[in-house]
């Protein structure tokens, strides 16, 4: 386990900026964590283990730095991983901290939830809300009409051009669900 | 406790109303969250179903509630109901009215369905049990006919084979009870809502977190963690904050283990990938709280040894052990090891802490462990333990043994209560095992902290019970032992305070 360096802090800062704007700063400075034995709450900060980006409290990282390498499998929350080739993937563990922080959002309605969980991308059709003001490859947030997240991708319309498509558009490229929890357990 | 059989039935009874009331209250909730939603509901034709479905929660609820049919349960008792004796049943529900740890203590589970073949080889090993009985020499009486009068035995057979009901639990990171039952409902689930339900999880694995009550801002270890139902429901109890480390020997079950932890929004988690039996050298002495251990007999558990801080620490000790020989391979083996180290760890005394429960019959000190029985609390069985570190002092047969001289408590006392208490556990085990295997029964219980399980396997220790205040007086160790062809659970023995709710509730 290791912080990351330069390079992958930027890559990594992009990424969550895509989707969460300004907010970044609340998930890196003023962060306060409520984890940790301790009565003082740390910060949180980014640690990488074996290519993998996991967001932690600090009192947590004190307390794994105990882990050998080889046996530490994952603490706190995963946020994405690093490919070989060395880009930065969010995966969808990172979805509590992206929905609490998102900028841009759409609901989906009730009929096309399946169909996103399944793995299928956005259509206009299934869009119940969309926040304005959201441009092409904008990071967006996808929600169920209860405010329930579902996960995340990129926008392929901005919200104006959303509303003059044909129902059957593409709206979102889905990145990332939650129904991977089922459909690709191992992959995670 | 005397008469522990006694006790019992007499506890459930008096525990029957209370949880009963209970379940009624939160069902009226329910029932008003059901009622705010079809009023939501345009559609009207979802009101007749909707109030179905309520009334099936009501009367699974009733009948789940009620060991005996008392005249105020109007409904009708399902077939699990009917197959109860009244006066046979084991009860160990607890009254929901003990300290509470955490919010869940009035909680009612309900196990999972059983398979045919663990009812079939039930029915061999209750056979075998009872073949026992009549051969066994003194050392291992099978308390089966004071545990058991034949009918309940019965009983017991019949209840392995009644599916049970399957126990969800909420993820109360995520949502709240009311939330998730609403959803459910829409969906047309027969929801009972006793508890805090959201994961499809057996019923007793429950139990020992419930024992456990983890506390806000504690370190725990969850030694045998994978899938991580038990690891999500500690997060969740502590709310995310303090430590918890979450430990898998097998590789191959990491990989849910992690999933789950994500999934259920647990952030304060690090997983790592050890044998049970290394983590007091990874983690350093006195670094945890609490330890939670869930070692099936087949193998996977570990026990080890842990050496906590020297200030009250509390482990619970869960065995859920399958297999009759291996109950008493387990328990003689811990005996033998409980030898070494029960002076040097004094161990608590048991003391009663869920008088609704089965413990010990031949110890009171066992009494703190917990049993249940399928027949008597609608679970599957289990055993749980838990122990209470009194001191840094370990002793192990591999080492040199240290005399622990600052066991002040009466430590023959206590040495002799764990033998004898091992002995009726192991026997108890091996009685329980075939009867645990299934048993249907109201499963009204309430849990507090300490549960007894009947152990599947091994049996932990028993475990003393004192209040929470209580524990951070003493010291004490934790006995870890471990196996050197097997890995055996880790037996604490755990005060509680219970011995006053347990003296009001008896």
């Amino acid at each position: 386990m290791r912080p990351l360096d330069e390079n992958e802090t930027t890559l990594v800062f992009n990424k969550l900026h895509k989707f969460v704007g300004n907010n970044l700063k609340n998930i890196v400075l003023e962060s306060q964590s409520h984890e940790g034995p301790d009565a003082n709450p740390g910060r949180y900060c980014f640690r990488l283990q074996k290519n993998r980006v996991y967001y932690v409290s600090e009192s947590l990282i004190k307390r794994a730095t105990n882990v050998k390498r080889e046996k530490l499998v994952s603490l706190g929350t995963q946020i994405g991983k690093f490919t070989k080739a060395g880009k930065f993937h969010l995966t969808i563990q990172s979805l509590n901290l992206l929905a609490a922080n998102a900028k841009h959002k759409v609901w989906l309605k009730p009929t096309s939830e399946m169909s996103f969980l399944y793995g299928n991308s956005v259509l206009k059709g299934g869009v119940g809300r969309i926040t304005e003001n959201i441009q092409v490859n904008d990071g967006v947030v996808v929600f169920s009409m209860s405010d329930v997240p579902l996960g995340f991708g990129d926008a392929a319309k901005s919200t104006v051009d959303c509303r003059k498509m044909d129902p059957n558009g593409i709206v979102v490229h889905r990145h990332a669900d939650i129904g991977e929890y089922l459909r690709m357990e191992d992959d995670l | 406790m005397a008469g522990p059989v006694l006790n019992k039935k007499k506890g459930a009874r008096a525990l029957n109303p209370p949880p009963r009331k209970k379940q009624k209250a939160v069902f009226a909730v329910q029932k008003e969250v059901e009622k705010e939603e079809l009023l939501s509901d345009s559609d009207v034709t979802d009101e007749p179903e909707k109030l179905e479905e309520s009334d099936e929660e009501e009367q699974g609820m009733d009948s789940e509630s009620e060991m005996s049919s008392d005249a105020d349960d109007p409904f009708a008792n399902d077939i699990l109901q009917g197959s109860d004796d009244e006066d046979d049943e084991e009860e160990g529900s607890e009254g929901s009215d003990g300290d509470s740890d955490s919010d869940e203590s009035d909680i009612e589970k309900r196990a999972k369905a059983i398979d045919d073949e663990k009812a079939r080889e039930e029915e061999d090993a209750e056979a075998e049990l009872q073949l026992n009985i009549k051969e066994e020499a003194d050392e291992f009486r099978l308390p089966t006919p004071e545990m058991f009068p034949v009918v309940e035995l019965m009983e017991l057979i019949e209840a392995f084979e009644k599916p049970r009901p399957i126990c969800l639990r909420t993820n109360t990171l995520k949502t709240r009870r009311r939330d998730l039952a609403g959803v459910l409902l829409n969906r047309g689930v027969n929801l009972d809502p006793l508890s805090k339900w959201s994961k499809l999880q057996s019923a007793s694995s429950f139990l020992p977190v419930m024992a456990l009550a983890p506390q806000e801002k504690e370190r725990i270890v969850d030694m045998a963690a994978a899938p991580g139902g038990k690891t999500t429901y500690v997060a969740a109890l502590m709310k995310n904050t303090g430590i918890i480390y979450a430990n898998e020997m097998k590789e191959s079950r990491l990989k849910s283990l992690t999933a789950n932890l994500h999934r259920m929004g647990v952030t304060n988690t690090i997983v790592s990938n050890y044998d049970g039996r290394e983590l007091p050298k990874v983690l350093g002495n006195n670094s945890v709280d609490r330890v939670l251990l869930d070692a099936p007999c087949s193998g996977t558990g570990v026990i080890s040894k842990d050496e906590s801080v020297k200030t009250s620490k509390n482990a619970l000790d869960i065995q859920n052990c399958a297999h009759l020989q291996k109950n008493e391979a387990v328990i003689d083996y811990a005996l033998k090891k409980r030898d070494v180290k029960l002076v040097p760890c004094g161990l608590d005394f048991g003391r009663p802490g869920f008088t609704r429960f089965r413990g010990q019959n031949f110890h009171p000190s066992l009494d703190k462990t917990r049993r249940f029985y399928p027949h008597v609390h609608n679970m599957d069985g289990f055993f749980v333990a838990k122990l209470k570190k009194m001191s840094n002092l370990k002793q192990t047969p591999q080492q040199q043994s240290e005399t622990l001289g600052e066991v002040d408590e009466a430590p023959g006392l206590v040495e002799s209560d764990e033998q004898n208490n091992v002995e009726g556990d192991g026997q108890k085990h091996q009685k329980k095992k075939a009867v645990v295997v299934k048993e249907n029964k109201k499963a009204n219980q309430k849990m507090n902290n300490g549960f007894t399980k009947l152990g599947k396997g091994e049996k932990a220790a028993a475990s003393g019970n004192e209040k929470r205040v209580k524990r951070k007086r003493p010291s004490r160790e934790e006995i870890a032992k471990t196996r050197e062809e097997k890995r055996l659970a880790l037996r604490e023995a755990k005060r509680k305070a219970k011995t006053e709710s347990k003296a009001a509730s008896k």
